[in-house]
């Protein structure tokens, strides 16, 4: 009987610190997007040049990557965090502002985005509603990743309009793995820091939206 | 050849090689996967295939 009760009291506030990290990566997630959608705004705004998307995403990763973990358990990591985002979210302005352009390009946009919201949301409910463990897909989308970053090298210099078609829709795929991935590591208490464990969606989520808004683009005959 | 295209390739040959020794290390330390584990991998992905091919319906 004691043993029961010791159980749970051990299991109570492992589960509070797991819906706290939850709670508080979709929070700062949420508020992540919206400055994000801000900065996009503000580039398109600024009819920025196309190679600022590039020199955007390369000063994100390198924050990301080398920075922000140094700086994930003191408040600047917060700073950081939107730093980072909001400079990709400037990234995308060119190319939502090549789009819009388009005769149908504010249909392509605004089902990119809803697909993104949709595919995110419908990934976190099934495994906030199943639990399951997807730990072991770690390596196998870690190899896939650097496997379509070797395609895409490959493509920069072969050009071909169906290998990219090819490889944003494999990154749907592996982003959507990664979601899988992320939410399974915060309910299972394998993340605990969620300034890292928001970077980690968002990242997910902003790769989603970009290879939906190129497929979209292509199949709609408007790329 | 443009040199957006060379400073493409060249930051993602970088990620490649950064990335490299996580995948490696994820690769011996994930654990293995049952075939229950990797159907209810499958099931979601078939979903979002179908999801895609409905958006590409709607453009």
């Amino acid at each position: 009987m004691n043993r029961n009760f010791s159980t749970v009291a051990q299991r109570a506030p492992s589960a509070l610190a797991t819906n706290k990290v939850l709670r508080n990566t979709y929070m700062l997630l949420s508020m992540t997007l919206l400055f994000s959608g801000l900065t996009a705004a503000i580039s398109m705004y600024m009819n920025m040049p196309p190679m600022t998307y590039l020199i955007c995403v390369i000063g994100g990763m390198v924050l990301a990557m080398f920075v922000l973990p140094r700086f994930a358990n003191s408040p600047a990591g917060i700073g950081i965090v939107f730093l980072v985002t909001g400079m990709l979210g400037f990234g995308l302005g060119p190319m939502l502002s090549m789009y819009a352009s388009l005769p149908n390009g504010g249909n392509v946009i605004t089902l990119a985005l809803g697909g993104t919201g949709v595919i995110f949301l419908g990934l976190s409910a099934y495994v906030l509603a199943t639990r399951k463990d997807f730990s072991f897909l770690g390596g196998f989308l870690m190899v896939g990743f650097l496997l379509v970053l070797m395609a895409a090298v490959a493509n920069i210099f072969l050009a071909i309009p169906a290998m990219s078609l090819m490889i944003s829709a494999v990154v749907i795929l592996i982003m959507s793995g990664f979601i899988l991935y992320d939410t399974s590591r915060i309910i299972h208490g394998g993340e605990t820091n969620y300034v890292l464990a928001t970077i980690g969606l968002y990242m997910t989520i902003f790769n989603i939206f970009i290879s939906l808004l190129q497929i979209l683009g292509i199949m709609g005959g408007d790329d | 050849m443009d040199w957006m295209k060379i400073f493409s390739a060249l930051a993602l040959i970088m990620f490649i090689v950064i990335l490299f020794p996580r995948a490696r290390d994820m690769m011996k330390n994930s654990p293995k996967g049952t075939s229950s584990d990797w159907m209810s991998f499958a099931i979601p992905v078939v979903m979002i295939v179908l999801f895609i091919m409905f958006l590409i319906q709607l453009v």
